[in-house]
């Protein structure tokens, strides 16, 4: 016996909720979910072994009152802002570089490619390969000496806020540096071509044609930077050597002091914070519409 | 895991020929362990699941007991924030807890270990004292803190509050203790360090540290601020809110005068602190200072004139733990006290809570050395091998009487936990 077909619209339909339900049962089971319970137990209360279900705004209040929470959010965004300029300021001109400077296609993937090179290794290598570089008898200050910039080393290159910067953009540049290659080479050539035909200097092509135009590639790579030294937990302890706070650190130490609730409301505070950055950042530029 | 495997499907038969074919094992190996042979038969099927910091998580021990007992100790390795969470809050995770006194004061309320009878500890009598009536020798003094016999004993089986004398329910066996003091690079120093009080002398700017764990990093600060005279205090292991903000008053200033170059949260931290060279003197442990030492760099565990930070470890049963599987926890508790394990440790630098049995395991060298302070007459080498002294050197703080006799206060934990975590974190936020 033959099945009837489906009318067309029907089929359509059904094919399309086909298509979106893992995506959806994935996101739900592993997105939704977790943020759920961690939005839950964040009114819960504890005591020193043990948290049970409540409805208390006390780690709310405590978090958001505390002053160690302030100045370690402050202290964080700063990182942040730090953060961000170096790595759009080097991850604009290696794109640039690479989509304008290089002009065959086999050199920029090759070029590409290399700038990946150090991702090969996990980020908590090529963090912690600072540390012999930087330190007290480190070969950064016996360079120094030996060439005669400095008498004695220089103890601020180390377990300092310069070593949580310097570590941050070393890790996070290449974010930058791929979403904005990728606009740069959607870039029709022409349109520079023709800025120059109509008079305009390297720079105002620069302003007016290509930094407007990579806009998108700037954003998606902002929004990686803020995103991941926000909720950094390892660099800025290893970096600091302790000395730092970040507001991951706030989470980590909460959890191993068995204060699951309190963590579970500084990540949702950590979790709006982004958020809300983010959504600021959306404000500048509509993504899906330039993509 | 085979054999535990084939054990799944119960029919007589199998449990007959299982039991027969242990039973000679048990023959075997009988004349030497000398178990009860009625639950002998099954004993290799018994698992046992320990987790503990990784002092003492040695699968040298797991490897050991298997060739000893005949039962299989699975062993995890953890840092000591994360024992103390599985044992609050994952009592199922586990059958056996390799845990410190303080965590013990912490963790025993939540009612997931069980107390052990003492009459069926054979080598009750020879634990030390100061794990019963809390002096090492009828004159000693007991010194501050959670001091371990103070959470040593229980009411009886179920009960969750700790008794102040011995009543036969222990709540861990003791198994390894030492007494905890600052290492020194003497070779960057050059002079003789004799206080604690160093820790913050400027001398030191930019080169001390400090440990970044709140429950120990506390007690190390308030040795300090005793030695340099600022404050006496009636309790160092129980501070009260005013004595918390001026102990973390005093090192704020000093963090923010730039004492500190780092602080370290893990034991290779410290070691790495002190072998490059970028902190001269730090609180440490004692087997960070042996691998600072092994790079052939000078460490110096230094004995001060205040006395030492202890810190003791010990076993715990799962409540969870019954029948036959609570019998082997019972011997291999037993086997823990009986010396061998005691003399692989002490071998490390530790102390064994029965040090008698333990110095059948070492040879006479070695028991000079670690336990009566000696000077070597041949080269000291640890279990693993590696030269840890060379004949002529003596031990840092000399003898076991002369350092656990020094103790001045133990790891603890506070009524005030919370506020002094509190505090901590502003301290490393500061």
């Amino acid at each position: 016996m033959k099945k009837k077909a489906l009318d067309p619209e029907k089929r359509a339909e059904r094919v399309s909720w086909a298509l979106v339900t893992p995506l959806t049962l994935v996101l739900g089971f592993f997105l939704l979910l977790p943020i759920a319970t961690i939005v839950s137990v964040s009114f819960w209360s504890y005591n020193e072994w043990s948290f049970y279900p409540d409805f208390n705004l006390d780690n709310y209040m405590f978090h958001l009152t505390s002053a160690v929470t302030w100045a370690t959010y402050l202290k964080t965004l700063k990182f942040v802002v730090i953060t961000w300029i170096f790595c759009a300021a080097i991850g604009f001109s290696v794109a640039y570089f690479l989509a304008f400077h290089v002009q065959s296609l086999p050199a920029q993937i090759a070029l590409f490619l290399v700038c990946t090179i150090p991702f090969w290794t996990s980020n908590i290598i090529r963090m912690i390969s600072w540390i012999p570089f930087l330190g007290r008898n480190g070969i950064a200050n016996s360079m120094l000496q030996s060439l005669g910039i400095t008498d004695e080393p220089l103890d601020w290159l180390l377990y300092s806020d310069f070593a949580v910067v310097l570590a941050f953009v070393h890790l996070y540049a290449l974010f930058m540096v791929v979403p904005i290659f990728n606009t740069m080479m959607r870039i029709d050539k022409s349109l520079i071509e023709a800025a120059r035909d109509a008079g305009a200097s390297g720079l105002q092509i620069l302003t007016n044609v290509i930094i407007p135009l990579t806009k998108p590639g700037i954003m998606i790579g902002s929004i990686f930077v803020v995103t991941l030294v926000m909720g950094d937990v390892i660099t800025v302890r290893h970096m600091s050597g302790g000395q730092s706070a970040s507001v991951g650190r706030i989470i980590s130490n909460e959890i191993s002091l068995l204060q699951y609730p309190a963590a579970a409301a500084s990540s949702v505070v950590l979790l709006c914070t982004v958020l809300l950055m983010i959504g600021i950042m959306m404000r500048f530029v509509n993504i899906r519409k330039e993509l | 895991m085979t054999e535990k495997l084939d054990t799944k499907g119960l029919s007589r038969r199998s449990v007959l020929k299982g039991g027969a074919a242990a039973a000679g094992a048990a023959i075997g190996s009988g004349a030497i362990t000398g178990f009860p042979t009625i639950w002998a038969q099954n004993i290799k099927d018994i698992t046992l699941r320990q987790f503990g910091t990784g002092v003492s998580n040695l699968n040298e021990v797991g490897k050991k007991v298997k060739e000893d007992l005949g039962f299989t100790l699975e062993m995890t390795a953890l840092d000591s924030d994360s024992v103390t969470q599985r044992a609050a809050t994952q009592p199922k995770s586990f059958d056996i807890a390799d845990i410190e006194y303080w965590i013990c004061k912490k963790v025993w309320g939540a009612g997931n270990l069980q107390a052990m009878d003492t009459s069926k500890i054979k080598n009750y009598d020879k634990i030390v004292g100061t794990f019963k009536s809390g002096k090492l020798t009828p004159e000693s003094t007991i010194a501050q803190g959670t001091a371990p016999h103070t959470v040593g004993f229980t009411e009886g089986p179920e009960s969750k509050t700790f008794s102040e004398t011995e009543t036969g329910w222990m709540t861990l066996i003791p198994t390894i203790y030492n007494a905890d003091t600052l290492g020194i690079r003497p070779d960057l120093i050059g002079r003789p360090i004799d206080s604690w009080a160093e820790l913050l002398n400027p001398e030191f700017k930019g080169k001390a540290s400090i440990l970044d764990i709140s429950s120990i990093g506390i007690m190390d600060m308030a040795m300090v601020v005793e030695a340099m005279g600022e404050y006496k205090y009636p309790d160092k292991g129980n501070m009260t809110r005013e004595e918390i903000d001026l102990t973390m008053a005093i090192f704020t200033e000093a963090k923010k005068n730039g004492q500190f170059r780092a602080f370290w949260k893990s034991f290779d931290e410290s070691v790495n602190l002190m072998a490059s060279g970028e902190v001269v003197i730090q609180s440490m442990w004692s087997p960070a200072i042996t691998a600072v030492k092994s790079k052939g760099i000078p460490c110096v565990y230094q004995p001060l004139k205040e006395g030492y930070r202890s810190w003791g470890g010990g076993l715990g049963l799962s409540a969870n733990l019954s029948g036959l599987e609570l019998e082997a926890a019972y011997e291999y508790i037993n086997w823990y006290l009986s010396g061998w394990v005691g003399g692989f440790l002490m071998r490390q630098g530790y102390y064994s809570a029965v040090p008698e049995t333990s110095k059948e395991f070492m040879d006479a060298n070695e028991w000079g050395y670690w336990f009566e302070g000696k000077e070597a007459t041949d080269v000291i080498k640890n279990p693993f091998g590696d030269a840890m002294a060379q004949a002529g050197e003596v031990r840092d703080g000399g003898s076991f009487y002369d350092r656990m006799g020094a103790v001045a206060c133990w790891n603890a934990v506070m009524d005030e936990n919370q506020y002094m975590v509190r505090k901590w974190n502003e301290f490393i936020a500061a």
